[in-house]
């Protein structure tokens, strides 16, 4: 203190520096570890409410999804897919009702869900300069899973060849698979999938099923734009319309035409 | 070749991954991240380092001098490294940004003031870079007195003022980096909170430069700088979380 | 609700500040120095006090609205922000008379206060460029909060800061008060009140508009809401095995609306 006080001439301010710094530190919130969960559901939402400013991109959604389901969302552009997708991912907060993941209530427990989840975005999330490899190789870092999952997973999307090259020299195609290989990596139990199949030929498409079709036996949200694809992977429908659920049903008592009406 | 995960291999995997990885982990995955796109594109480095001394070439035009000494040659050293930093920090986030690299970062279990550490750490390093070409140009081309026997006082003025650019430039880049004046409004933002890191330094180094017989460094600028640094890293770890989530 | 008490606290104001101006003038003596121009100094130090109290508040309100997320303590932040920032506008013009006065020239280096003056004015400029420069108004709002509270700590480092820094030369007759005869200590009090109030009740103006605003936006919101478009297919909620029902009547709500004559 005798040295701070004679940085500053006055012994005040070095006190008054010293409760900023505590006061400062106080306003931070930290991570801390979570709990295990053995709820049923994999995904609760209950009036879900998202806006943008004055815009509401998402109102009074309520659905409930089971483990190892999946649910196609449909809808024109700017009815609020990939809200709903980012909302689930944790990177949007809900600004009313409730979500609840995996048992998790969403915002105050987000952070017992990171991990758990794979988002596959518009963009592949991947940094353009590096190569698959690396990119890879950081995602394995921040996620705690090691170098032979890197491998194995480039080897299950078959870019184990091309994975030295930078990410901007690599077809969309490739691209995508990258992404979905980032999305995979880390063995999510939630799958969050944006147009998967954009991109992607049919032996790509094929290829990455067993990641995250169906088989992979994850839970899935997945956006579509394609009724009749869609629709095969679903069990649960959702069709979104200005933000608001126009249709709320199970797959198996859906009609293709229900879900080209809401395009109307 | 087999890629399903049964339950079983999924349990084995996820204790494997059961550990989040830590604090230091998360900040040398991300320092890496940053270093190796930085060797790639070459995108901040070199074109400080050309800046400066482009710069110093238009000081010896603009003051109409051959050379300078003492507190004028401080100065101009001191703004010199200023602007060059505020060249990095208007790209510092820019890939993050553009790339999606801030939502890859959000979904992973990770403390996320390791970004802020890492993104400071990675500044501190290009503008010690910068400094090993700006320091020795200065020198020559403008510079009267040697610098040779005051060279461990100015290394621990730069080194302190690095400290404080890094730690201001950061926060401010990841302020100005998601708005969409982007590039005016780093600056803007970081020149008022750097004019004590340029007093300290400036003030500290100015006797190394004097002509004729250097004087000895005043201690005080240092603690200042010192301060600064200490109040500011706090704050820029308190808030950034705030910066980065929706 | 913002709007209470606004009345009286004008009339304080008003009265407050006719009160300090005739003090200033008729009550405290002239100073031997600088004579008549020395009673600039009554209203540039009080302006200034209020205007770094202000920034000072703007950053405790920006880390309460941190902590809670309510978007009250940031509206709160932004008017003391504001204001404090017309404010210096004053105290940087106030400050320049006294320097023509005193010394001949617009502006000086020499008086340590003033010069941090100007940079703390030139970094609070940069905040509604900021806060305008984002769409996202939750966003706007936390980062003008991390900056309120930067920006906040950096005032009184850099006041520590340039003071270290400036010549000794010239006395600083703006800095101590203690030892200011009775009368003029009392004038300066009286002046310092009167500001403060004047800061207060421009404070509660611009807080009562900004309150009103929301308001009116906040319920346009919910009657267009109301009235959006049906859905063109009803609702129908199912039972397959397997999976639940989602909550009945989370989803859709037609409740009636008055409509505004």
């Amino acid at each position: 203190m005798p040295l701070l006080a004679q940085a500053f001439e006055k012994r005040s301010a070095a006190y008054l520096t010293r409760w900023l710094i505590c006061a400062m530190l106080s306003t931070s919130r930290r991570e801390s570890e979570g709990t295990a969960d053995t709820n049923r559901l994999a995904l609760e939402l209950m009036g879900l409410e998202r806006r943008f400013g004055e815009r509401v991109a998402l109102s009074k959604l309520s659905l409930s999804l089971e483990r190892g389901a999946t649910l196609v969302v449909f809808g024109p552009n700017g009815a609020g897919k990939t809200t709903l997708l980012r909302v689930l991912a944790t990177l949007l907060r809900p600004h009313a009702g409730k979500v609840r993941m995996f048992g998790h209530e969403l915002p105050a427990e987000s952070w017992a869900l990171r991990g758990r989840i794979g988002l596959l975005a518009h963009e592949p999330l991947l940094y353009r300069e590096l190569t698959t490899r690396e990119n890879l190789t950081l995602h394995a870092r921040l996620h705690g899973v090691s170098m032979e999952r890197v491998e194995q997973t480039l080897e299950a999307v078959a870019l184990g060849s091309r994975a030295g090259e930078p990410l901007r020299m690599l077809s969309r195609g490739m691209v995508q698979r990258a992404a979905i290989a980032r999305v995979v990596l880390h063995d999510p139990e939630l799958l969050l999938l944006d147009e998967p199949r954009a991109n992607l030929d049919p032996a790509a498409g094929e290829l990455v099923e067993p990641l995250i079709g169906r088989s992979s036996g994850r839970t899935r949200v997945i956006s579509s734009h394609d009724p009749a694809s869609g629709l095969a992977e679903a069990d649960l429908v959702l069709g979104l319309r200005a933000g608001r659920p126009a249709l709320l049903q199970s797959a198996s008592s859906t009609d293709p035409d229900e879900i080209t009406e809401l395009y109307r | 070749m087999s890629t399903q995960t049964t339950a079983s291999e999924r349990t084995t995997l996820n204790t494997l991954k059961s550990t989040k990885p830590g604090l230091w982990a998360t900040v040398s995955a991300l320092l890496r991240k940053e270093l190796l796109i930085e060797l790639r594109t070459l995108e901040s480095v070199p074109g400080m380092s050309l800046f400066s001394v482009t710069v110093f070439v238009i000081f010896h035009f603009a003051l109409h001098q051959n050379t300078v000494s003492g507190d004028e040659a401080s100065g101009i050293l001191w703004v010199t490294l200023l602007f060059a930093a505020m060249l990095a920090v208007n790209r510092l986030f820019v890939a993050d940004s553009d790339q999606g690299g801030f939502d890859s970062f959000l979904l992973a279990p990770v403390d996320r003031s390791a970004l802020m550490i890492a993104k400071a750490l990675a500044l501190l390093i290009y503008l010690l870079v910068l400094e090993l070409v700006a320091v020795p140009a200065f020198g020559l081309l403008l510079l009267g007195p040697s610098l040779g026997a005051a060279m461990p006082d100015l290394l621990a003025v730069l080194a302190l003022a690095d400290l404080g650019l890094a730690l201001i430039g950061t926060l401010v880049a990841a302020l100005a980096v998601r708005t969409r004046a982007r590039d005016l409004l780093g600056p803007l933002l970081a020149l008022p909170l750097l004019v004590p890191v340029v007093i300290g330094a400036a003030r500290s180094s100015s006797p190394l430069m004097a002509a004729g017989h250097h004087g000895s460094m005043q201690v005080r600028w240092l603690m200042t700088l010192a301060l600064y640094d200490l109040v500011f890293g706090l704050i820029s770890y308190a808030v950034f979380d705030f910066l980065l989530e929706d | 609700m913002y709007g209470r008490g606004l009345r009286a606290l004008s009339f304080s104001t008003v009265a407050a500040l006719c009160v300090a101006f005739s003090l200033v003038f008729f009550y405290a003596p002239l100073e031997a120095e600088q004579g008549f121009l020395q009673k600039i100094f009554y209203i540039h130090v009080p302006l200034a006090i209020i205007t770094l109290c202000g920034f000072v508040f703007g950053a405790i309100m920006a880390i309460a609205h941190l902590r809670t997320g309510d978007q009250r303590w940031d509206m709160r932040s932004y008017v003391a922000i504001h204001m404090s920032l017309i404010f210096a506008v004053g105290v940087l013009i106030t400050g320049s008379i006294w320097a023509k006065g005193s010394w001949g020239h617009w502006w000086v280096w020499d008086e340590p206060t003033l010069v941090s003056f100007l940079i703390v004015f030139l970094l609070y400029a940069t905040y509604q460029p900021l806060r305008f420069s984002i769409e996202d108004p939750e966003r706007q709002a936390r980062y003008a909060s991390v900056f309120a509270i930067t920006a906040g700590a950096f005032v009184p480092l850099n006041f520590m800061a340039v003071r270290l820094s400036s010549a000794y030369l010239h006395p600083r007759v703006l800095g101590s008060t203690s030892n200011l005869p009775a009368k003029m200590g009392f004038t300066f009090v009286i002046c310092l009140i009167a500001v403060a109030l004047l800061y207060a009740t421009l404070y509660k103006y611009e807080m009562t508009a900004k309150h009103t605003r929301a308001q009116l936006r906040a319920l346009r919101r919910r009657v267009l809401s109301d009235e959006t478009t049906a859905p063109r297919r009803s609702f129908q909620g199912s039972t397959a095995p397997g999976l639940r029902p989602s909550a009945p009547g989370g989803v859709l709500k037609m409740s009636a609306v008055r409509r505004p004559d």
